[in-house]
């Protein structure tokens, strides 16, 4: 087992976060303020209150969602994407290192970046609504776990990708809207039964709900369910990515 | 007796499309020497690389280094390998020094800023340690990618046409760098197509066209057999044509009739030029000097290139 070659890529990738600190961690934070504003503020005080949850504090979990979500598919195909795109994947093809070795490097690096932000945006919640963790272990874990498995999913991404376009593709055209319509600003049981049906076919209904019942003990499908697709789409992800290195798919003449 | 540290056999590589870059090339490298691949364009002098050191998945044959399988035993074959690509692949915002740092790390070696101060510093990079890559001349990023190759501290040496695009003073530069690598123990395989580059360089020479390598053999010995030499005999006079007596002969005279020239092959029983000189004196011509030539590299190159072309075994 190549350790320093998982090290090595870690130190790399985190030390490009902390140089463009700026862009990783402002940015985001800032987005999320403003979704307090219009969502909590402007939005909240015309919804008051959903399932005994005043709105502004209900639309936490799925916030910090929608942001760890973007940001590990985000920060984990770019970092294999670039170096794809800068042509210095050569020294990853050609060390002694196997596929799981770089694969952790990439995705332990943006994995902990999401969730550092993760953090940040909990922590500016706190400057805006009143806010109760009931399960903080289980926040933790459903955070870490949403971390890795959506880095894992964004390396994916990156090795597909050819172009920026296609590096963008995906997160714009699939995963935004599916955390829209995921239940991050809404109960799914506010919406008619009709499209709760449909809904329970969106994934991300089950991190946002099982991530909502981390912190005021209400869930919209039960908590085995989001443990089990969470768990689930974590073991896709890792096949698929076995099937890349074994076949050299897009990154191996 | 060297022993080869490097052993490649029967490799292969066809692409999806039906290209074949590689045909059933083998060659063996001996350790310590300096081979230089030569090659025009497009020869598969590149991809005979990247399947070595792991970029390029071989359709079949098998290449060990240091009797490491590049294949089954990839973790030890490459941890003896360094590779220089040819184009300047580097991150441009990173810093010399974190970007050597990475690729010793990357390869499984502890770190060790002595060892990364005494190659940067090997190649007069010391003092850019800091500077982020962007701001480097072509030159010293081409170092910068040779530090990198070097820092988990290779057995063997890739360099993948090491000056294509760079100036004549810097090539000799590269040149220096090269034999100051090989001096300290380091094998070097290095792909070029300019033949000045592996005359200068190599002690051996292999030559690959169309994916396969047509021969290897030492520098000298390879222009000593494949050698023509010209005999150049300048006269005292000018003469309009050539003497009857020289006419079955295979000379020919300059445009100012002053100089005949004669090729003839080193590798041939008789050279000819005893008869020649006789003949000279039959027809009354009067020598004012005479001088010979060894046919260059180039030359050697662009006839084997043209045998492969017309289907004649070198």
């Amino acid at each position: 087992m190549n350790l320093q070659a998982v090290r090595a890529i870690y130190v790399f990738e985190m030390a490009r976060t902390f140089r463009t600190i700026a862009q990783s961690i402002i940015s985001p934070v800032l987005s999320t303020s403003l979704y307090f504003i219009v969502f909590g503020t402007a939005i909240g005080s015309r919804i008051q209150q959903v399932e005994g949850v005043s709105y502004g504090a209900f639309i936490v979990p799925g916030l910090i969602m929608l942001t760890v979500l973007t940001q590990s598919i985000s920060n984990a195909s770019f970092g294999i994407y670039f170096p794809k795109f800068i042509g210095t994947i050569y020294e990853l093809l050609s060390a002694p290192a196997s596929f799981l070795e770089i694969t952790a490097g990439y995705v332990l690096a943006a994995a902990t970046k999401s969730f550092m932000i993760g953090l940040i945006i909990l922590l500016t919640a706190f400057f805006f609504v009143d806010l109760q963790i009931l399960h903080p272990i289980w926040m933790l874990t459903f955070l870490v776990l949403t971390c890795l498995s959506f880095s894992l999913f964004g390396f994916i991404i990156g090795i597909w990708a050819q172009n920026f376009e296609q590096l963008q593709l995906i997160p714009l055209l699939a995963v935004t809207p599916l955390v829209f319509l995921g239940g991050a600003f809404y109960s799914i049981t506010m919406l008619p039964e009709g499209w709760q049906a449909v809904s329970l076919f969106n994934p991300v209904v089950y991190l946002v709900s099982g991530f909502r019942w981390s912190f005021f003990g209400q869930a919209d499908v039960a908590l085995v369910w989001s443990i089990m697709a969470i768990l689930g789409f974590t073991g896709a992800c890792i096949l698929t990515i076995g099937w890349i290195f074994k076949t050299g798919w897009r990154i191996r003449a | 007796m060297p022993t080869p540290i490097l052993n490649v056999d029967q490799l292969t590589k066809t692409y999806e499309g039906g290209f074949t870059a590689l045909d059933a090339v083998s060659l063996e490298i001996m350790e310590g020497e300096i081979l230089a691949l030569l090659g025009p364009n497009g020869a598969g002098k590149t991809t005979l690389i990247s399947a070595i050191c792991g970029i390029v998945q071989p359709t079949s044959g098998r290449v060990t280094v240091g009797g490491f399988d590049t294949q089954s035993q990839y973790r030890g074959a490459r941890d003896l390998i360094g590779l220089v690509p040819q184009e300047i692949n580097l991150e441009p915002f990173e810093k010399v020094i974190n970007t050597v740092r990475f690729s010793r790390g990357l390869f499984g070696k502890p770190r060790d800023d002595a060892k990364i101060e005494q190659i940067l510093r090997q190649l007069s990079l010391w003092d850019k340690k800091d500077n982020a890559i962007r701001e480097l001349s072509g030159g010293m990023k081409r170092r910068v990618l040779i530090a990198k190759a070097l820092s988990h501290e290779p057995r063997v040496l890739f360099l993948d046409e090491p000056t294509a695009g760079v100036d004549v003073e810097l090539r000799r530069d590269m040149w220096e760098i090269v034999r100051e690598l090989s001096d300290s123990g380091v094998t070097i395989i290095l792909t070029t197509h300019y033949i000045e580059e592996a005359e200068a360089m190599a002690d051996r020479v292999g030559v690959i066209n169309k994916g396969q390598i047509l021969l290897v053999e030492e520098k000298a010995a390879l222009m000593a057999r494949m050698g023509q030499k010209e005999l150049r005999i300048d006269l005292n006079k000018k003469i309009d044509a050539i003497p009857e007596e020289l006419s079955d002969r295979d000379v020919e005279l300059s445009d100012d009739g002053q100089r005949l020239t004669y090729r003839y092959d080193t590798r041939a029983e008789r050279t000819g030029i005893v008869r020649l000189l006789s003949a000279l004196q039959a027809a009354g011509l009067s020598v004012a000097d005479v001088e010979t030539k060894q046919s260059s590299l180039e030359e050697i190159f662009v006839g084997l290139v043209q045998d492969q072309e017309k289907g004649v075994a070198p």
